[in-house]
């Protein structure tokens, strides 16, 4: 009886039951939309801050430049004096840009934190070729500060070209921590322990294209030629560097002994970030310590639009439609009852007591809440299809969080290329509808069919049977 | 038909009543009625819609209240089906005080011992003829199968066997008057009380209906209260009550036959069907007998 009643009542008032359904479709499916939404923007911050710091990176560390250091490149040639003939130069040098640097023996300070899972360091570099010929009888030297931005100029009378890449020293035997480890290998292999001392290396796979690269070829850092032997191709939209080399090489031709520029460190926990990013300023007290809930804060751009978007305007709207749905659902059932009180007070009358009636109206709420909620999460996976479609690519711009923004010119190094200066990432937004976002939306769509049976209920159950038989319809 | 023994347990406080012969039992107050008021606030001000009614109904027994609209007859109605309580004074069924029950209780008395007839018939417009009539039957927990069994039983005694799929809709004032019938009397109740229950229906159905529920009165021993405007229909009853101004005087339409007080035209302000309650004489072949004759 219970259910053949209800489909009955429902199929009598099908058009006020669509309706219902449909403002609970319209709430729910807005809110799976959002959901999804935020979580691609989630997905699309955390693919920034996986692809510019490695996979399982929870801490950076690095270390601002002291006045005056930090790598301006020495190219270390003189004219010839008074003598007026031109002098061809021809250099290839490694520079740290605007990086302070690290001792190799923080690297263990830091892996000895209590809750640091592994720390390894990196040494991010810009290869600057200089070539030319310089036809004045004056000299020009390679003091620091000697030649800054990066494309081409001259000096005098004559012409140089320069031309750089990035090139990043990382250390091989760690394949899951680091600069490398954000990238899929698409081709040959990555860098090995045995790899520590040789001339290998590996590059990204849109450098690799511009360069007409491939595994096998060779490809010149700091004046000495390397074997490609691999491509990787680096998180969506991201080129952290173009060139990764074992970190030791990168020392020794940077004329760095012992020295790294950027650590990685991964936490024990997600929980113990803040504790080790004490511990570690404590360690290293002149380090810049950057988390990556840091980072994303200082991340800019549209995604960080989009992320406010979603979260702002996106989350309240939801909130509203869903509550205007249950206030709209709540009132069309409390007026769907009102109309039949005679109904119910006749059914009073030959004995339903209140409960059977609650429920007999709560049931019917509730099958309009969960067909509204059915419907609800198909429009919110054609939504979600929909923004995934045509939503524009969204860039993501990340600046002084590698502890760069203070080097730059007056540093006298070549900030045009200096490395993590600023990194601006192209991210396709992704709109994907999580089990837990259609668990919420079953949620919501079976409370707000017993938030609207409750108030019908509560409708029925003041009808004294004798006032509800009275009452004309 | 024999009313079978077998009532709900719900009904254990009304076994006294149940258990009566089929035409009821001489002496046996089904309703005692004891200075019953009730007052309604209505703007400012209080309707004293019942002063001070005493009644007593013997089981079996058939009464008909009839009065002018506003006084009080509907109220009375009811207050005798705890659908409503009074305002003071106390309403005894089978020797059980309503007023001192609560909501939960009134509801199983309701369930078990009481049936409805409405002018309206109120039958609910979604559920099928058969199906309205096992409405009457959920809140005594019969089962699925003995619901259709009991209901089609009950629809062919009202001569609706043809009919239990209609629904409401499908069938005239009439049917669907007697679809409230078999559902007021599915549950084999104690007492079937009715709203103007030929009201809506034009001469030839009323007294098809009435027709129908004095076979039922007759036949089942039933306890039947009729609230009416219509003098033809209060003539077959073996009492009639006159309601005025919340004040019920009842006479015993018995050998001795006499009018009751008031005349005719006091009962038509409300534009109502001459009111003829005096009409009785020994030509009126469509009085009941008396009830030691039912059998």
């Amino acid at each position: 009886m219970f259910f053949t009643y209800l489909l009955r009542e429902l199929r009598r008032r099908m058009r006020q039951a669509i309706f219902i359904g449909l403002g609970l479709a319209l709430g729910v499916g807005l809110v799976i939309t959002v959901t999804a939404a935020s979580k691609g923007v989630s997905d699309g911050q955390g693919s920034v801050l996986k692809s510019l710091y490695g996979v399982g990176t929870d801490i950076t560390v690095t270390q601002s430049p002291t006045s005056g250091s930090g790598g301006g490149p020495h190219f270390n040639f003189q004219g010839k004096a008074g003598s007026g003939s031109s002098t061809n130069i021809n250099r290839d040098v490694l520079t740290s840009g605007g990086l302070g640097t690290i001792k190799s023996s923080s690297v263990t300070t830091i892996s000895d934190q209590k809750d640091v899972s592994a720390a390894v360091g990196a040494l991010v570099l810009n290869d600057l070729k200089l070539s030319g010929t310089i036809s004045t009888g004056s000299s020009s030297s390679g003091a620091p500060g000697g030649f800054a931005g990066g494309s081409s100029g001259s000096a005098g009378r004559g012409s140089l070209n320069t031309s750089s890449f990035s090139v990043t020293g990382v250390d091989p035997s760690s394949d899951s921590l680091g600069p490398l480890a954000s990238g899929t290998i698409t081709s040959g292999s990555s860098l090995t322990s045995a790899d520590a001392n040789k001339n290998v290396a590996v590059v990204d796979s849109d450098y690799a294209k511009s360069q007409n690269l491939k595994v096998g070829s060779a490809i010149t850092v700091a004046g000495k030629s390397f074997t490609v032997v691999g491509i990787v191709q680096a998180g969506e939209g991201v080129t952290d560097a173009d060139v990764y080399i074992p970190l030791a090489r990168a020392q020794a031709l940077a004329s760095m002994p012992n020295e790294v520029n950027t650590v990685y460190v991964s936490a024990t926990s997600s929980s113990d970030i803040n504790a080790v990013s004490a511990e570690i300023s404590k360690a290293l007290p002149t380090s810049t310590v950057t988390t990556s809930s840091d980072l994303a804060s200082e991340v800019t751009g549209s995604l960080s639009s989009a992320s406010t978007l979603a979260n702002n305007l996106g989350k309240w709207l939801a909130v509203a439609v869903l509550i205007a749905a249950f206030m709209l659902a709540s009132i069309l059932t409390m007026s769907a009852v009102s109309r039949r009180v005679r109904e119910f007070g006749t059914l009073k009358a030959i004995g339903w007591t209140s409960g059977r009636i609650i429920r007999q109206i709560m049931g019917e709420a509730l099958v309009i809440g969960v067909v509204g909620g059915v419907v609800g999460i198909g429009i919110g996976y054609g939504a979600s299809a929909i923004v995934q479609a045509v939503a524009p690519p969204l860039s993501a711009t990340t600046g002084a969080a590698s502890g760069t923004s203070a080097a730059g010119p007056a540093a006298g190094g070549f900030a045009g290329h200096a490395a993590a200066a600023a990194h601006t990432v192209s991210v396709h937004l992704t709109a994907p509808v999580t089990l837990s976002a259609i668990g919420l939306a079953v949620v919501l769509a079976i409370a707000g069919g017993l938030i609207a049976g409750m108030f019908g209920g509560w409708r029925a159950v003041r009808l004294r049977p004798a006032a509800a038989l009275s009452r004309l319809e | 038909m024999v009313r079978p023994g077998s009532h709900p347990a719900a009904l254990s406080h009304l076994a006294a009543v149940s258990h009566h012969s089929p035409f009821g039992r001489k002496g046996f107050l089904m309703y005692k009625l004891t200075g019953v008021t009730r007052d309604y606030s209505k703007g400012r001000g209080t309707v004293h819609a019942l002063q001070g009614v005493d009644l007593a109904i013997d089981d079996g027994e058939w009464l008909a209240i009839q009065g002018p609209t506003g006084h009080g007859k509907s109220t009375l109605l009811q207050i005798l089906g705890g659908l409503d309580k009074p305002t003071s004074g106390s309403v005894e069924l089978g020797g059980r005080d309503l007023t001192k029950l609560g909501e939960r209780q009134l509801t199983k008395v309701r369930a078990a011992s009481i049936g409805f007839i409405f002018q309206t018939f109120n039958l609910i417009p979604t559920l099928s003829a058969q199906e309205n009539v096992e409405t009457a039957l959920v809140p005594l927990g019969v089962t699925a199968d003995k619901r259709h069994e009991r209901a089609r039983r009950a629809l062919e005694d009202v001569g609706l066997g043809e009919r239990t799929r209609h629904l409401p809709s499908e069938l005239s004032g009439g049917q669907q008057q007697r679809v409230a019938v078999a559902r007021a009397l599915v549950k084999e109740p104690s007492v079937l009380l009715g709203d103007e229950p030929t009201g809506n229906l034009d001469e030839g159905t009323r007294d098809e209906i009435m027709a129908l529920l004095e076979e039922m009165w007759r036949e089942r021993g039933l306890t039947l209260v009729i609230v009416t405007h219509d003098s033809s229909v209060a003539r077959r009853a073996q009492k009639i009550g006159l309601m005025r101004n919340g004040r019920l005087e009842v006479r015993q339409v018995g050998d001795s036959r006499r009018p009751l007080a008031g005349s005719v035209d006091d009962y038509t302000t409300d534009g109502a069907k001459g009111y003829d309650v005096g009409g009785y004489d020994n030509d009126d072949g469509e009085r009941p007998p008396a009830r030691h004759a039912r059998a």
